[in-house]
């Protein structure tokens, strides 16, 4: 059965149409790149999916169930996490208390008073955990605001994961970035993807990530869906070269 | 010394101000009901607080379940049975009950929005306060009344004549609520309030249901503010409408950023230099308030952060 499947969606702006008939299927396990030159309704197709608005047609599938009208916090709950394309963190708490608030809420302890000491064990066990992953280890007791750019990507992409998320959705992770935190988000992403087994789909502008991450790609201009296939056949497509990659490179 | 002694050793020096305050306040110029109000007003303040500082929302009503809770009181005791005790869970018991059923009203409202709607909330509850002359006296309040000493069954302590006493009890009160505050703020319940204050979208996508929260929020700051309204009904053995009034909110709003809203005692300062201006200054003039204005706006516009963030800064850097 596909994680995912949207089905024939548009989003209406009055008369703007920013998506445009739109369908996806992503499989289990799969790593999807949606690409598309700027104000080609990428973000607003995220937006549909994660459920910040809501399609003016059309229908979105998750895991088995109709999510299309489903708030957005339900939506968390089923297992759909983000990264938004502006690093949305808690700026004025530690590294380890943004994970910490991530790994609670998602063990369902977010209107708790207090915890035993065992769950508190087992928070403090899974954010170290995190923070491992995210090779963030030593900042923990920074605050987030005052960490690097990267690492702020970093810790938002961590929280994500902190909720143990069946879809992991990132809005351009390498946005900003220079060379090196290109490079370490982008492997670190990578590990997600083999390590974790984790199912991402990604937006990105930077095509040597999309080609280097990416099992398949979408192709959004206009609102709409201009190509969709592997790497190798997006790369060979004349319509995306002429559209998007022939003005990039 | 790292943060946390650092911050056990003030916690202590606070404690240990508040418990002999009835001692040394006498020898710098002060009083004991000084002290009392400070208290009580301070209790208000960190209140509020639990709502603006800790969770970023900015309420202007308050004083509505600070004088529901006032009202309470005054009311149990003139009309229903003579017992402190009984008078302050009434009190409590109102303001909440009246918080929790505004709160679904305004939880989905930010910013300026929500604070308008909380005037005008509290301007509601002034309003009855004023104009329901029966039960309320209005624009004369209650009178001819008065707290009762408190009956240990085994001991009698009184709290009406003895005025350090009195004192004392408001202590015990105010320890066991801001004890109550701190561990809540400590909790992974408070961790989501202060996630909700740092980045509602963040929240909101980790899976908080972030308006419940802040009704949640909403709901516990007004039951920690209608205990103050108790107590301060208690202390003037008398309430008027202006207890509800959206300046008494406004003070509540300036205590809490004088002192620092982002620290927990900062209100408790905030209270302190306001209680102890206006008493000073009322002394040579009427227009005391022109003066806390004014030092208050010098404050705002050199240390956003108030008296407390000076501190903080400094730990930090």
């Amino acid at each position: 059965m596909s994680l995912l499947r949207i089905e024939n969606v548009s989003r209406h702006f009055g008369n703007l149409v920013a998506v445009d008939d739109v369908s996806m299927i992503v499989e289990p396990g799969e790593l999807r790149a949606v690409i598309g030159p700027n104000g080609a309704g990428k973000t607003t197709f995220f937006n549909l999916i994660t459920g910040f608005l809501i399609p003016t047609s059309g229908r979105i599938v998750f895991d088995g169930s109709d999510i299309t009208k489903m708030l957005p916090a339900r939506r968390v709950w089923r297992g759909i996490a983000r990264t938004f394309q502006i690093t949305e963190v808690f700026p004025e708490l530690t590294l380890h208390e943004n994970l910490r608030i991530a790994v609670e809420v998602a063990a369902g302890y977010r209107l708790k008073a207090w915890l035993s000491r065992d769950a508190n064990g087992e928070v403090k066990a899974r954010v170290t955990d995190l923070l491992e992953i995210g090779g963030l280890g030593e900042k923990a007791d920074r605050m987030v605001g005052e960490l690097s750019h990267g690492d702020q990507r970093a810790t938002e992409i961590m929280m994500a994961l902190a909720l143990n998320p069946k879809l992991l959705l990132l809005d351009e992770p390498t946005a900003g970035m220079g060379d090196q935190e290109t490079y370490d988000i982008t492997q670190l992403i990578r590990k997600l993807h083999h390590d974790k087994k984790l199912t991402i789909v990604l937006i990105e502008h930077d095509m040597r990530v999309v080609f280097h991450l990416a099992d398949r790609i979408m192709v959004l201009t206009e609102g709409a869906m201009l190509a969709e296939g592997t790497p190798k056949e997006i790369a060979a497509n004349e319509a995306v070269q002429a559209a998007y990659l022939g003005k990039v490179a | 010394m790292d943060l946390v002694s650092r911050r056990r050793a003030g916690d202590a020096a606070i404690w240990l101000l508040l418990v002999s305050a009835p001692y040394w306040l006498t020898h710098v110029g002060g009083y004991v009901e000084l002290g009392t109000r400070v208290l009580i007003l301070a209790l208000a303040a960190m209140a509020l607080n639990f709502l603006l500082g800790f969770t970023g929302v900015l309420s202007f009503g308050h004083a509505a379940y600070f004088g529901l809770g006032a009202y309470g009181v005054a009311m149990t005791i003139k009309y229903l049975i003579a017992s402190t005790p009984l008078a302050i869970l009434v009190g409590v018991a109102a303001g909440t009950a009246a918080a929790a059923v505004v709160g679904p009203l305004i939880a989905r409202l930010r910013g300026v929005y929500f604070a308008m709607c909380t005037i005008a909330f509290g301007q509601v509850f002034y309003y009855i306060a004023f104009q329901w002359r029966s039960v309320t006296r209005g624009d004369d309040g209650l009178t001819a009344w008065h707290r009762m000493p408190l009956d240990f069954g085994f001991a009698e302590l009184d709290i009406l004549n003895n005025n350090k006493a009195f004192y004392y009890m408001v202590l015990v009160v105010f320890a066991a609520a801001v004890a109550a505050m701190a561990f809540l703020l400590r909790s992974p319940f408070g961790r989501t309030l202060l996630a909700i204050r740092e980045n509602e979208r963040r929240a909101r996508f980790l899976g908080i249901p972030v308006d419940r929260h802040i009704w949640l929020s909403w709901v516990i700051s007004c039951f920690f503010v209608s205990i103050a309204g108790a107590l301060y009904a208690l202390m003037n053995d008398f309430v008027d409408p202006r207890a509800l009034r959206w300046d008494q909110s406004g003070n509540f709003v300036i205590m809490a950023v004088l002192g620092g809203m982002r620290s927990f005692w900062g209100p408790l300062i905030g209270a302190a230099i306001f209680l102890v201006l206006e008493d000073y200054i009322s002394s040579h003039t009427d227009n005391w308030m022109s003066f806390v204005g004014l030092f208050f706006v010098l404050v705002v516009l050199f240390f956003p952060r108030g008296i407390l963030g000076i501190i903080g800064r400094r730990a930090v850097s």
